[in-house]
């Protein structure tokens, strides 16, 4: 154990003590570390689903922000674990650079040009069946030039009068419009700006993490989003690996439920493992294990022992839940231990 | 050599040298396929060229533990 890697908080206490002291210091840690064998991964299961009982199951509460719906509670929590692509409601949290972060009328500046505004959202577009027409009212100058630009037709004061041979192609021409992005950023459907500790932050419903980021007066090193996949296909595996333990731990925070770092990081380090962000469960890690009697325990009894005896695949016998099925002790604790024997010279060979 | 991607959530990253990675193996008394994975298109990573059988090093700032030293195997990706 070496001093520096201690934690920050140890690390004072450590600088305080004397030689003697200090080295006890490390000796008490290295003692507290978990033994060889230990069965963290059951405690880990254990240690977030107790707590998991006690959660609301149903709650949208309102963290910070009044505006947004943020989902906490259990819902959230099996988000996570269940590595789900996008989140029931994505929000980001875009922090701005250091020059422009005291300033709210740059902030909200920036808050409107990330909100996505599409055609629909600023004009009145109607079919006129008896004409075959399509009329299409906007006061919006920027709109007018985008209508113009798409219709190729001159409009009049704002109002576009637009004929077509069919009516399905009408269809088809309004639907063209109604889906046209005006600006704004995709996926991003509403902005807030807030003070947050002393600077200006923009809350954003919707979340799209790589357009964000690159977009001019935006703090590319605290900016977040509480969509996990995002985050691993911009900033990679390990950032994926840190947000799935910081949201997790918020979940739980806001509950007051007190569940320690290191169960949180063992999870978030097993759904990391293969490079790829996995859920926990029969599609990620449970549905992976080596062993075929493990995987048919856990789900899909059947499935699994058929394509085994197809395939002739062949069980090692190393983990837990294959050698309880066969009634061997299990490779846990002190049975992680097998027996070796160093083979020494008889005493006939020595003479 | 570190990662140019500048965000919180992303720690450390270096590749290792042959000498390094074989201190490591050493070690922990592991074949490389044993270690944790990372794929080669990774964002964190795609800057340094990283080869496929190359040991990533990451440093990670650990709430529990201070700095936390982390290895990941590069593979296909």
């Amino acid at each position: 154990m070496k001093p520096e890697n201690l934690p920050e908080k140890l690390r004072e206490t450590y600088n305080r003590l004397d030689k003697k002291g200090k080295q006890e210091f490390l000796d008490d840690y290295q003692k507290a570390s978990v033994v060889t064998g230990e069965a963290v991964g059951t405690v880990a299961a254990q240690s977030i689903g107790e707590p998991g009982t006690q959660m609301t199951l149903r709650t949208f509460h309102y963290a910070g922000v009044v505006e947004l719906a943020v989902p906490l509670g259990l819902p959230r929590l099996i988000e996570i674990i269940d590595a789900k692509r996008t989140p029931k409601n994505p929000i980001m949290t875009i922090f701005l650079d250091k020059n422009h972060s005291k300033d709210k009328e740059h902030a909200e500046k920036i808050a409107k040009k990330l909100h996505e505004e599409y055609l629909k959202d600023v004009c009145t577009i109607s079919i006129d069946v008896k004409k075959k027409a399509l009329r299409v009212e906007t006061k919006d100058e920027e709109a007018e030039k985008i209508i113009e630009k798409l219709t190729e037709k001159k409009g009049d004061n704002g109002v576009f009068s637009i004929t077509e041979k069919s009516l399905s192609e009408l269809k088809k021409l309004k639907n063209k419009l109604e889906k046209k992005r005006l600006i704004g950023v995709k996926g991003i459907q509403r902005t807030f700006v807030r003070e947050y500790h002393g600077e200006y932050v923009i809350y954003a419903e919707g979340s799209n993490l790589k357009a964000v980021l690159n977009i001019e007066g935006v703090d590319k090193d605290r900016t977040t989003t509480n969509d996990i996949f995002q985050i691993y296909e911009t900033l990679g595996i390990e950032a994926a690996r840190n947000a799935i333990i910081v949201e997790a731990k918020k979940v739980l925070d806001e509950q007051n439920l007190e569940v320690d770092m290191r169960h949180i990081m063992l999870v978030a380090d097993q759904m990391t493992v293969t490079g790829e962000v996995q859920a926990v469960g029969r599609t990620g890690i449970s549905g992976a294990k080596e062993s075929v009697l493990a995987r048919a325990a856990f789900e899909e009894t059947e499935k699994h022992i058929l394509n085994a005896a197809i395939y002739g695949e062949i069980d090692t016998l190393d983990g837990v839940a294959e050698n309880i099925i066969i009634g061997q002790p299990i490779p846990v604790g002190t049975g992680t231990v097998e027996l070796a024997v160093k083979p020494m010279k008889s005493k006939k060979d020595k003479k | 050599m570190g990662s140019k991607l500048k965000n919180a959530l992303v720690p450390k990253h270096e590749i290792l040298d042959e000498k390094k990675s074989e201190k490591i193996l050493k070690f922990y008394n592991i074949t490389p396929n044993e270690l944790p994975r990372m794929l080669k298109s990774d964002p964190a990573i795609r800057e340094l060229n990283p080869k496929v059988g190359d040991i990533v090093g990451i440093t990670r700032i650990s709430p529990t533990a201070g700095n936390a030293f982390y290895y990941r195997l590069v593979i296909e990706g």
